[in-house]
């Protein structure tokens, strides 16, 4: 016993895909304020294991907020109550001796469920597929310095680059949109001179590969933004908007 | 020299060796690559690259990753930046320069051939990464931004804030995904490769699991890259993601390839603190940070007061007092020793003692008063100063500042950060020759899988140029020299008995682990593992310690082998059975780090032998004897055979290594 919380963890357990899920009630104690809410987990998981039963699947890796392979939702948001951090960032000081914690899989038509709480963001690698790129060939780049380009354009296209794509902002959406992870990328290569060249095929391809995949629509509610750990701005899907209609209206 | 390596190194002078390379090798033809498939493992800076550029190249590639996106391969995590000899700071760098620092900083135990060629190529990766949308910083002008790293007086490193390393694997990344929407890579996410296939004694293919199915697979590839990354998880603590693993390299180990210098890891210097027996891992604190921050410790043994407490002249800078011509910034294996050095001499700081400061506080006057006089405000109060200079370093180091108070639940603009060294690296790795070929014909090493280029040290900054380096301007040209003997080979089918028996046996082995149905779990052995090498194998070895590690990880892995606990069924996602195999492959590479570092009478970069040290404490490296690449074979269970690659150095004088 490291620490003196005691919490009841109400979880979602399910085998695969294809069975039927439900939420399972766990009482964990000793838990020690400087825990992350995974290594909470782990702490949880090691009783299962020792009890004979099966630990809880979740999905993990970096442990320091920049993989984006972690995606709880913890108490109806995902990667918790904290602004700006990942679950793997979110530490137990964030909650109270003898709180209920309700932690669920991000739950998106796009994502279907791998087990427990771990679930298949692919769709994303596809999104990307479509058009998220610059069409360079290894080989084929002059002077890094030829090219200047304005601070604040760099830095811009910097914040938008910032997205882990971990999926949060699906998870946030009311309609399970992916636009704010789509946004991203397109703004990142339409704010900076190398993106120009495909800048209008990358919008329209990646914005049908979205629908094609079955993310939602945006209503403009801005939860996605709300719930981002990297404070991937709202900005961003006006631009891909924008970016979009321009694409679209002078398309042949 | 032993007869089985042959490094292949060009003829010719050090700075004409790749160029010669380069217009010599035998060429594969665009209808010939439409034909050979290209199996990569892994899909960090070196695998996605690599990935990317064959399939520019017309090879039919497919690529594996264990995670859910190759997205996320730790590379991802990599911080500060990345060195290339641009000289566009105009402070003399130069390729030679780059080229002799990596040289000093692996404390001459890399080979001259490959590193020069690494300098050769760094500028490349700039131009390639920025063409691809990499927003790097850059000044107000629009060029390029530079800083200072460890180990160099140039500055050098190109950096994208405190995620290098992100921005520079999304780049990859992006050129990957786009090969994969022309069909020309085929990506198989959430498969980890379980083990090798030999055919005539060359590697053509792989066995492996699909993480969610359990199913396993055969793989043909005319050639094998393994871009699997370090070992560093041996220590269960480490820096390194909760799924890097040996696994790959080590059944390529099992197989024929050579393993070479396995004790050679480094111990990053600035790491957040263990704070308690939960601890999972441990996080990096860039060695950007030593740029700005300075380093003490109290003067005073097992002084208890606040930082903030204790006047100036009661602090002990100990690396300024110690290393005056690169003060903060002397290479990892240094600093982190002097920390250990403080610490063990009762001079740490924190509840655990084990800990020193890196202190922010004159830096955000220096600033505070640089953006005073930019903007004229000559007689502004500490505070105004303060709150300046603390703009200036959010933005330098903003995310680093956050992500430590999100850890520790302290402020490091108000105070100082605690910090302590941690595994972050190995240098070791599998044995390559020039061409990243390693001792088994088809089979490659590229990025911190192989051991080439850091020596017995890596200098910060130097992995993510290694690992670009490897996939995007060196393997996509030596992999030629091969393949091109290869043309007449037709895809072979995988019910080839060869891929058979390979499946079998892997399928045995898991039965096996699945079988014990004993009391403990898998991480449970990990951290007795960890514990023992942490120890014995860390920091600071010694001939009697490590003689106990090799006995205590022995027996620790028939305790695994009979009493480990696997929960659920093989033909499931499961991750406590991956877990489980990549702790028993640890079991068997922990045994041979061990083994090497006995073998290695002599301290050198990360390795540091007690016995041997100068009277003020520093490495004493033995030239006469070890200047060696120390490349083992496997045996059988728990039996290595030595086999050494004398290290020439032609264009270096081979020296003490000093930052005094």
């Amino acid at each position: 016993m490291e620490g003196n919380m005691n919490l009841t963890l109400k979880v979602w357990r399910q085998k695969n895909a294809n069975s039927e899920g439900r939420f399972q009630d766990y009482q964990v104690a000793g838990i020690s304020e400087d825990m992350s809410f995974l290594e909470m987990f782990d702490v949880l998981n090691e009783r299962l294991i020792n009890e004979g039963e099966s630990p809880v699947a979740f999905d993990h890796d970096c442990r320091e907020g920049i993989c984006g392979m972690c995606s709880m939702y913890i108490n109806g948001e995902p990667h918790g109550p904290n602004k700006g951090v990942t679950t793997c960032q979110l530490h137990m000081r964030s909650f109270k001796d003898g709180d209920t914690i309700t932690v669920e899989p991000w739950r998106a038509k796009a994502f279907p469920i791998v087990k427990d709480l771990a679930v298949n963001r692919s769709a994303f690698d596809r999104i990307i597929s479509a058009g998220g790129y610059v069409s360079v060939n290894t080989g084929n780049a002059q002077d890094a310095n030829a090219l200047p380009i304005p601070k604040d354009n760099a830095d811009d296209a910097f914040m938008a680059a910032a997205c882990i794509g971990c999926g949060a902002c699906v998870a946030a959406c009311k309609n399970a949109s992916a636009m704010l992870f789509t946004s991203a990328k397109i703004s990142q290569l339409s704010l900076l001179p190398q993106g120009q060249a495909e800048r209008a095929m990358r919008a329209e391809k990646m914005v049908a590969q979205m629908d094609i995949e079955g993310f939602g629509a945006c209503t403009n509610t801005g939860a996605c933004e709300a719930e981002c750990p990297k404070g991937i701005s709202l900005e961003n899907i006006a631009r891909m908007n924008r970016e979009y209609y321009g694409a679209v209206l002078s398309s042949k | 020299m032993s007869n089985k390596l042959d490094a292949k190194i060009p003829d010719g002078a050090i700075g004409e060796k790749w160029t010669r390379f380069k217009s010599s090798v035998p060429l594969v033809n665009p209808a010939n690559k439409r034909n050979i498939e290209v199996i990569v493992v892994g899909t960090g800076l070196a695998g996605a690259s690599a990935a990317a550029s064959l399939a520019e190249l017309g090879y039919k590639v497919k690529a594996f990753c264990f995670q859910d996106s190759p997205r996320r391969a730790h590379s991802i995590a990599a911080q500060g930046g990345i060195n290339a000899a641009k000289n566009y700071q105009n402070d003399g760098d130069s390729v030679y320069r780059l080229f002799y620092d990596t040289i000093k900083g692996g404390d001459y135990r890399a080979r001259e051939a490959n590193v020069h060629r690494l300098a050769e190529v760094s500028g490349n990766i700039i131009d390639q990464c920025v063409a691809q949308g990499v927003p790097f910083a850059r000044e107000y002008g629009g060029l390029l931004s530079n800083r200072s790293f460890g180990g160099t007086q140039v500055q050098r490193t190109f950096y994208a804030a405190g995620q290098t390393g992100q921005q520079l694997l999304l780049g990859a990344y992006s050129a990957l995904q786009r090969q994969v929407g022309l069909g020309n890579v085929t990506m198989m996410t959430r498969h980890e490769m379980m083990d090798v296939v030999m055919i005539d004694g060359k590697a053509r293919g792989i066995i492996a699991r699909d993480l969610i199915s359990g199913k396993l697979e055969r793989h043909f590839g005319h050639a094998v890259l393994l871009c699997t990354g370090g070992y560093g998880n041996v220590f269960y603590l480490s820096t390194n993601a909760m799924g890097s693993n040996v696994t790959a390299a080590w059944k390529a180990h099992r197989k024929g390839a050579f393993f070479a210098n396995p004790c050679y890891t480094q111990i990053h210097p600035t790491c957040i603190p263990v704070s308690g027996d939960h601890q999972s891992k441990l996080t990096l604190m860039s060695e950007s940070l030593r740029n700005d921050g300075r380093i003490w410790v109290p003067k005073k043994q097992n002084d208890g007061r606040p930082a903030n407490q204790i006047p100036e002249d009661e602090r002990d800078y100990y690396l300024e007092r110690r290393y005056p011509a690169f003060g903060n910034l002397v290479p990892r294996d240094i600093a982190s020793r002097a920390a250990k050095e403080r610490c063990d001499a009762g001079y740490g700081v924190g509840a655990s003692k084990l800990a020193v400061y890196l202190d922010y506080a004159d830096a955000i006057m220096r600033y505070g008063k640089i953006e005073a006089n930019k903007k004229g405000l000559h007689d502004a109060s500490t505070q105004d100063l303060q709150a300046m200079g603390k703009e200036v370093v959010k933005e330098k180091y903003g995310n680093l500042f956050d992500m430590y108070k999100q850890i520790t639940g302290e402020d490091p603009y108000s105070m100082p950060m605690r910090i302590y060294p941690a595994v972050h690296y190995t240098m070791g790795g599998l044995w390559v020759d020039y061409n990243l070929m390693t001792t088994v014909p088809g089979l490659y090493a590229l990025g911190e899988a192989n051991f080439s280029d850091h020596g017995a040290n890596r200098l910060g900054a130097s992995a993510l140029m290694q690992g670009l380096a490897d996939g995007y301007f060196v393997l996509p040209y030596t992999i030629g020299a091969y393949l091109a003997g290869d043309i007449r080979t037709k895809a072979i089918p995988t019910d080839a008995p060869e891929f058979v028996a390979a499946e079998k046996e892997v399928q045995d082995r898991i039965n096996q682990l699945m079988n014990i149905k004993g009391t403990k779990s898998v991480d449970y052995f990990h951290k007795r593992l960890g514990k023992i090498m942490w120890d014995k194998c860390g920091m600071a070895r010694n001939e009697k310690g490590l003689k106990e590690a090799i006995a205590e990880i022995q027996a620790l892995q028939k305790e695994f082998w009979s009493d480990v606990r696997i929960p659920g069924d093989a033909d499931e996602f499961n991750p406590e059975l991956e877990k489980a195999g990549r702790v028993a492959d640890f079991l068997e590479l922990g045994e041979l780090m061990c083994v090497d570092a006995l073998n290695r009478n002599e301290s050198c970069g990360g390795h540091f032998r007690e016995e041997y040290q100068t009277e003020e404490g520093e490495a004493k490296r033995d030239d006469e004897n070890y200047a060696y690449v120390a490349a083992w074979e496997f045996k059988g269970q728990s039996t290595f055979e030595l086999h050494k690659e004398e290290l020439i150095y032609e264009n270096i004088k081979i020296a003490q290594r000093s930052y005094k």
